[in-house]
């Protein structure tokens, strides 16, 4: 269209660089590190396959009854620890078991790969304007960039598969514990960081006795938007072969199947919404508690 | 050589302190220092403050009390200048040394407490002695002690949230004590408390201080609080040191207008130890006991709680300090003290006065 215009042009061609430059880059990442790469798949899948394998292979029963103690030993309410059973009891009879155990692992190894990255980051983004500077405006780019931009790289140096569906939604899911961690441990009292100095912390004792733990309530957070956010992925996860409640969505879609595309939804709701519950009821066990119960730490026991 | 010597130091805030301090050390003033975006917190201050005594850096807000206490332990350095802390030069102290300094010399209460939120009362009381590696059991006996001394106990396994303000500074108080160093920064640690209460952890401070003897650097904006528990004051400026004295000489020769004005209005009964009225005890009297409460008074006192075992007495009242008679108060030295500003002279300064931290 643009081959109309006469005289001198008023956009420069430089799609045919940018194109070219990534293209070249991403087949000499390819070409030139394909053993590092195969040496994170391996790794991950490493923490991946026996979480898939146990939660596949365990009787439905077991996983019930670990997860009605869990949801009791986090939250202590008999109504929170029955609908925990009962929604899992639900996925099943949707048809969904299979599928929800591997989303399962793969959203539990994806937080976790979140946690291991995030958390640093989020420590070293509060205690550094400079880092904080590089490092905020890249979460921006991470949370708006569309996720299909980076699944075609992550297919071409993973294959496709668990692994790219992994990162993929690391990608999309980590900004949120990266950014609430370093509210939190930029938001202590200087006052109290200042006693910690004064009666001679060290920089790793004011952050493991002090930052971290007052930070906790703000990380927890994080977890939990984080844990929803990669939960949000799952269907597109299915998109580069990760199995799982997506590709039940995604198989909907494809065959023209709406009852199949809520089954599927639903079973992802159910999932989002026990976990969401689990982390807050984590949360609120993890805060201190004096010898007095008063009213003000936990106002709806 | 004094406990802590504190040598031409002066602190700019800003962009570019070391540009700023060249440029005012070749004339510029203050003002144009604000322009460029820079404030001169402290400058060319010079102090010593000497083992065991309760030692006030007071001023108005802004002043520069809080900078200069904290260039005692480092948390601020200064732009030049020197902090010699018994003999050791805390700038040229490396990372290692200065958190040994902190663990080991020097504790700090603070104004807005600076409690681990997370932590229970013994936890928080126990911090220093954890970070410097002491083990549990032992940290918890030595904090349960310290607990138990400024009246907290029971109240050792709350969360400072379920405190009250004059108890939380109670847990600042106990957590500086309990870890066992010889100086104390203090930081305004009683403006943010009701008067009352604010008097009671004074009385406190003071007896407290009898017994142990330690070195107490204490920064307050009240000229009362100043005058109540200092042995000797340093009044601060817009960052400069104007006066240093006993509460005596700082009433009685104020060094600048503002601080003449300030003195004027002081309830001296209520704001003078007793001790400021020390005359030697008379050598051919018997010491008495000073066990008895009734023949002696606490040299930490203020002149008001004694004035009534004053009234009407010939023979002169014991002072002790401790378990010891340091010496005697009369009605006629008492009045010296009280009398109006502008009708007392430097002469009258009764004996021993200057000599309170000794
Ligand atoms: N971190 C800082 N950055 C910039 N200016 C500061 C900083 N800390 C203190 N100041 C300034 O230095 C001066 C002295 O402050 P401070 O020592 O806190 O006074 P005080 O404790 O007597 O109220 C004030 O003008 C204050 O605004
Ligand atoms: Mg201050």
């Amino acid at each position: 269209m643009g081959d109309e215009v006469t005289g001198p042009a008023l956009f420069p061609d430089w799609q045919t660089p940018l194109r070219e430059a990534t293209n070249a880059a991403i087949d000499t990442l390819v070409m030139g590190f394909g053993d590092e790469f195969e040496a994170v798949s391996q790794a991950l899948l490493a923490v991946l396959l026996p979480l898939e394998q146990a939660l596949r292979n365990a009787s439905p029963w077991l996983v019930l009854a670990i997860a009605s103690t869990l949801a009791f030993a986090a939250s202590r309410r008999w109504q929170f620890t029955l609908a925990t059973a009962a929604g899992l009891w639900v996925i099943g009879a949707l048809g969904q078991w299979d599928p929800a155990m591997q989303t399962l692992a793969l959203i539990l190894v994806a937080v976790l790969v979140c946690l291991v990255v995030g958390l640093p980051l989020g420590v070293w983004s509060a205690r550094s304007r400079w880092v904080q500077r590089v490092v905020s405006p890249t979460l921006d780019l991470m949370q708006t960039i569309p996720s299909f931009v980076y699944l075609i790289p992550a297919a071409m140096l993973f294959g496709l598969g668990k692994v790219p569906a992994i990162l993929a939604t690391v990608i999309y899911a980590a900004p949120p514990l990266v950014r609430l961690t370093a509210l939190g441990v930029s938001q202590v009292n200087a006052e109290v960081m200042e006693a910690a100095r004064a009666f001679g912390a060290t920089r790793w004792q004011t952050l493991l006795k002090v930052q971290l733990p007052l930070a906790l309530p703000s990380i927890m957070q994080g977890i939990n938007q984080t844990t929803m956010m990669a939960l949000a992925m799952v269907v597109i996860a299915s998109m580069i072969g990760a199995r799982g409640v997506g590709e039940t969505v995604l198989v909907g879609l494809q065959r023209n199947d709406p009852g199949m595309g809520l089954v599927g939804g639903l079973a992802i709701v159910i999932l989002a919404i026990l976990l969401d519950r689990l982390l807050q009821a984590c949360g609120v066990r993890l805060q201190p508690r004096g010898s007095v119960r008063s009213s003000w730490i936990a106002p709806w026991r | 050589m004094a406990l802590i010597e504190i040598r031409g130091v002066t602190t700019i805030f800003g962009p570019a302190p070391p540009t700023a301090l060249r440029k005012l050390r070749s004339g510029l003033d203050k003002s144009a220092l604000l322009g460029s975006g820079h404030t001169l917190a402290l400058r060319d201050v010079d102090l010593d403050i000497e083992a065991g005594e309760i030692f006030v850096l007071m001023g108005p807000s802004g002043s520069g009390k809080s900078t200069l206490l904290r260039h005692i332990n480092r948390l601020i350095e200064p732009t030049a200048g020197r902090v010699h802390v018994d003999g050791q030069d805390v700038m040229a102290l490396r990372t290692r040394e200065l958190v040994a300094l902190r663990r080991r010399r020097m504790a700090m209460v603070f104004q807005g407490f600076g409690l681990l939120d997370h932590r229970r009362v013994v936890d928080n009381v126990a911090l220093g002695l954890e970070l410097r590696g002491v083990g549990q059991r032992e940290r918890r006996t030595r904090a349960m002690q310290w607990i138990e001394r400024v009246g907290l106990s029971g109240y050792e396994e709350r969360l400072p949230a379920q405190l009250s303000g004059g108890m939380r500074q109670r847990v600042g108080l106990a957590r500086a004590l309990a870890s066992e160093t010889d100086i104390i920064l203090m930081d305004e640690p009683f403006s943010a408390l009701d008067p009352p209460i604010r008097a009671q952890l004074q009385r406190e401070l003071l007896a407290l201080q009898a017994e142990q003897g330690r070195t107490v650097v204490f920064v307050t904006h009240d000229l009362d609080e100043a005058l109540r528990i200092g042995s000797r004051l340093a009044i601060l400026r817009d960052g400069a040191v104007v006066q240093v004295g006993t509460p005596w000489e700082v009433l009685t020769q104020p060094a600048d207008a503002p601080s003449a004005d300030f003195a004027r209005h002081v309830n001296r009964a209520r704001a003078l130890a007793i001790g400021s009225a020390l005359a030697p005890w008379p050598a051919d009297l018997p010491m008495p006991d000073p066990a008895n409460a009734t023949d002696t008074v606490d040299a930490d006192a203020s002149i008001e709680q004694v004035l009534h075992q004053l009234v009407g007495r010939t023979d002169p009242l014991a002072v002790r300090r401790g378990n010891v008679i340091v010496g005697q108060v009369s009605m006629s030295s008492v009045r010296a003290l009280l009398a109006p500003p502008d009708r007392v002279s430097p002469r009258q300064v009764p004996e021993g006065s200057e000599n309170r931290s000794a």
